[in-house]
């Protein structure tokens, strides 16, 4: 038995060796801001006192599985209880505990000092996308998932960083204290990006406050770390941190956005936007096919509502349905790209040439869609 | 009190009638050996289902990309899974051991309360067949994870979550219909002379964990309901929208969800505490201080609910408190495991199957504590919760903890059950594969989790992927190794040419369920033994 033991440890350690020579992280990212460091010191010295006991712990359990054998003749003692022996070990790892929980107090004290922040960011989680709102610089933003259906489902190539890139990622300056405040729209999200050594529940009807403190420019990637339905997995994080000014230029450029054209678009013009924005809007859910993913999430292809009155359809989209997955897209796409994507919607899949049967409209302008958002408010 | 009853019983098992024949056995029994056969192989079967979705996770797990089912099935998955090993195989088994033994233990003749005994079991599979029917119903199944926190189960819940939280309940009735049994039976039914510093560890823990689901399971009932009334009646106990709060569901599951991983250890500690003195011919070292430090386990377990709520929020000074409080249930988990070494050492020992078991849970429960020990730590915790990480600790616990000791109990007593002696070579090779498969399996989790992966994603990014084929690997390893298990208990069961095993089938066994014939008759100890 012991052969088995010794084969196996060899195994693993074989196993790990390998794996650490194709440089896949096995452990807790130091990271970049001073909590990422302060956590990470913290884990490995909880770490090194689990191996000091577990060393001691198997050690005397090992030696007595081999010393104390009875096809080795060993005879066994009689005795059954110690006082002193079990108050000895009460009171050594009560200390031990002492020693570790006064580290992690400190530097959980660190962790809740929001104080004294040089920026404000309001991160929202969406089913499944994150908002991010630069509440003193005017500038807002959501942040969804790039990776195509495509490289998902095997038809394309997986890139370097599939499912951990976004259109648009959060940026901040280094050196500067951030405050985050977290919060979420639908369902319970959490904000995690190991580097920065920060997770964070993002609750609807909550805001809770954190803060990071970026020390190296680079860009830095977290998933959502909450179960928050069918596509948890798809709701990546990517923070950009760069030098103050480049952080003061993207405010810049991104603050002054010129106001959205209702101009008429030509309807290929329409259909070109549509589709790309279809596939990073819709298609988590509906998929590229159209055919959606039932029951959850029902097809577009021959739909009531995309081959329905075409008032209906936009109203639709802008409103979506409370407590399902289908959001209200009114406040998190804008008229050019909502006109493009429910045109395409009613030209695909065969849709076109039901709506042209029943004489529905299949282009949608983006002054169509403001007049809907006015009758909306109304 | 206990005399009336005890008399009763003598009364209506005056006839010594043997079993019924055919299914009416089954279904009207109230002898305890049958229903915690009934018990065991229920849980036994759950183990199957429960396993094949966790095949089902890790062969999706593979590789970056779809493999084979879409997220939403895969949510589905994960939730069953959660959902049938927790409440379908850990705590029915632990309650089939505790209906089989605790009357052979304490020298009673059956469980106090048998017709409650028959109900707790018989409401079971009709909870499970609800549960199940909600995979196919028309809206989507059941997809928020084993702990269905609100709102993504109220709000956003399928319209199967109903029949979710029936079934929930008639589960709830179940364990509590059983807790009481339990408690009331080691209260009233002991043999003469069978003081409280007697009863087998066994008793003892399932005395404290009888406690534990009496207290916990109501709350259960009531955060299920309150789930219900949000849905149907227009109340708002977790939206926020309506001045509720959905963090008051992580409050209340969680203090039952707590003290509910005790309920699923606690008989395991037990079921060990038994073994190891048995083979290594030695009695259990420190016996008294095994009782209080599972006493003190309990109580501790009831006041530290929130260390799973680290990163919602928390006050610094609740984070404090609750990391102080998980922290000190180190201490008691501690000496059980020093106790257990303690009791090894200078004994004089064998490796059967049971005790190899039994010393494959004293190791890997011991590395699922340390992990535990390392969650408990707040601000590390921030980069554990939710990963990969928990994943790991908590297989740790109570795969190579609950269900290891579950699995040395059947070959430990399965002899005085079934009058047959299983092969102890199929029984080495079952434990050998199942160590090795639980380690490819789970190990590799702390790795990923510790890099950043979540828990409950379908598909990940790229540099997860060879710790998951790993895992993936090991699963398969493990569930071919529960197959052994399979063709040994069949053969226990329905070999007919029964060897002649002693009463004491373990040269180092000790107890009142050795003292009686191999097989255990259908009736024992119908008058008290007399302990001195
Ligand atoms: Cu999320």
């Amino acid at each position: 038995m012991q052969h088995c033991i010794i084969r196996f440890i060899i195994f693993c350690f074989c196993l790990i060796a390998t794996t650490v020579w194709g440089a896949v992280p096995l452990n807790m990212p130091v990271g970049v801001t001073p909590i990422s460091q302060d956590v990470y010191d913290l884990h490995m010295a909880g770490f090194y006192v689990c191996c000091v006991i577990g060393i001691i712990v198997f050690g005397v359990l090992i030696y007595s599985l081999v010393k104390y054998r009875k096809s080795k003749g060993a005879k066994a003692a009689h005795f059954h209880e110690h006082l002193g022996i079990e108050i000895i070990w009460t009171t050594i790892p009560f200390l031990i505990l002492v020693g570790l929980a006064i580290p992690a107090t400190l530097v959980l004290a660190k962790i809740h000092n929001t104080s004294e922040s040089a920026l404000t960011i309001k991160v929202t989680g969406y089913q499944w996308k994150w908002k991010y709102e630069y509440l003193d610089q005017g500038i807002r933003f959501f942040s969804t998932l790039t990776t195509s259906l495509d490289q998902i489902n095997g038809k394309m190539p997986k890139n370097e960083w599939y499912l951990l890139e976004v259109d648009n990622p959060m940026v901040v300056p280094v050196n500067t204290k951030v405050n985050l405040l977290i919060t979420a729209d639908d369902v319970i999200h959490s904000w995690w990006v190991p580097d920065l050594g920060i997770k964070q529940d993002a609750i609807p009807g909550y805001i809770n406050e954190n803060w990071i403190f970026v020390t190296q420019p680079g860009v830095y990637r977290g998933q959502c770390g909450e179960l928050c339905g069918a596509n948890h997995a798809f709701m990546p994080i990517v923070v950009k941190a760069v030098p103050q000014e480049e952080f003061n230029q993207w405010v810049i450029s991104n603050r002054n956005m010129a106001p959205i054209s209702l101009a008429p678009m030509k309807e290929s013009e329409l259909l070109a936007l549509g589709k790309t924005e279809y596939e990073k809007n819709c298609a988590m859910c509906h998929q590229n096919t159209g055919l959606g993913l039932p029951p959850t999430f029902p097809p577009l292809k021959k739909s009531r509502v995309t081959t329905g009155p075409v008032n209906a359809d936009v109203s639709f989209v802008l409103t979506g349905v409370p407590g399902t997955a289908m959001q209200a897209f009114a406040d998190q796409l804008d008229d050019r790209t909502l006109a493009a994507i429910i045109t395409y919607t009613r030209q695909s899949w065969g849709n076109d040439e039901i709506n042209k049967r029943h004489n529905q409209p299949t282009v949608v302008q983006p002054l169509d869609v403001e007049n809907a958002r006015q009758s909306n408010k109304k | 009190m206990s005399e009336t009853l005890a008399h009763q019983h003598e009364a209506h098992d005056d006839h010594h009638h043997g079993p019924e024949h055919g299914i009416k056995r089954w279904l009207f029994t109230t002898n305890h050996k049958d229903i915690g056969t009934l018990y065991l192989f229920f849980s036994f079967i759950m183990l199957f289902i429960g396993g094949a979705m966790a095949l089902i996770i890790r062969v999706e797990l593979f590789e970056p990309g779809r493999v084979i089912i879409n997220p939403e099935f895969f949510n589905q998955m994960t939730t069953m899974h959660g959902l049938i090993m927790v409440f379908g195989v850990i705590m029915p088994a632990m309650a089939g051991l505790a209906n089989w033994l605790i009357p052979m233990m304490i020298g009673a003749p059956d469980m106090a309360l048998p017709r409650l005994n028959n109900w707790s079991f018989w409401l079971l599979p009709f909870a499970f067949a609800l549960l199940f029917s909600t995979m196919f119903m028309s809206g989507p199944g059941l997809a928020f994870g084993w702990t269905f926190y609100a709102p993504l189960s109220t709000t956003y819940g399928p319209p199967s979550t109903d029949f979710f939280i029936f079934s929930i309940h008639m589960m709830g009735a179940s364990s509590i219909m059983a807790a009481l049994n339990i408690v009331v039976t080691i209260f009233n039914m002991r043999a003469p002379g069978m003081t409280w510093f007697k009863l087998p560890m066994f008793v003892w823990s399932w005395l404290v964990t009888g406690f534990l689901l009496l207290a916990v399971m109501p709350v259960l009932a009531g955060c299920v309901t309150m789930m219900l009334m949000d849905r149907h009646f227009h109340t708002s106990f977790f939206s926020a929208a309506g001045g509720g709060d959905p963090l008051l569901f992580q409050h209340v599951f969680w203090f039952f969800g707590h003290p509910e991983v005790y309920i699923l250890i606690l008989p395991g500690f037990g079921v060990i505490s038994d073994i190891i003195p048995t083979f290594s011919r030695k009695p259990l070292f420190g016996y008294r201080f095994m009782v209080y430090a599972t006493i003190i386990i309990a109580i501790l377990g009831f006041i530290v609910w929130m260390h799973h709520m680290f990163t919602t929020g928390a006050p610094i000074a609740a984070q404090l408190y609750f990391m102080y409080a998980t922290m000190l249930i180190a201490v008691p988990t501690g000496i059980k495991v020093f106790n257990w070494v303690a009791t090894i050492y200078k004994g004089s020992l064998t490796f059967e199957t049971p005790m190899l078991f039994a010393l494959g849970f004293l190791f890997m429960f011991t590395i699922g504590g340390f992990s535990g020990l390392m969650l408990g730590l707040v601000p590390a915790d921030y980069q554990y919760r939710d990963s990969y990480f928990v994943v790991a600790h908590f297989h740790y616990v109570l795969v190579s903890g609950s269900l290891f000791a579950i699995i040395a109990a059947v070959y430990f007593w399965l002899p005085k059950w079934t009058g047959h002696m299983y092969s102890e070579t199929i029984g080495q090779i079952h434990f050998w594969l199942s160590v090795i498969g639980m380690n490819l399996t789970f190990f590799p989790m702390h790795f990923i989790g510790l890099a950043g992966m979540p828990r409950r994603i379908p598909d990940y990014p790229l540099q997860f992927t060879d710790f998951n084929q790993i895992a993936t690997v090991g699963s398969f390893i493990f569930g071919i190794a529960q197959l052994f298990f399979l063709y040994i208990i069949l053969k226990s069961c329905f070999t007919k040419s029964k060897q002649h095993l002693p009463d004491k089938v373990w040269e180092g066994a000790h107890g009142l369920e050795w003292t009686i014939p191999t097989p255990a008759p259908y009736h024992t100890f119908e008058t008290a033994p007399i302990i001195k």
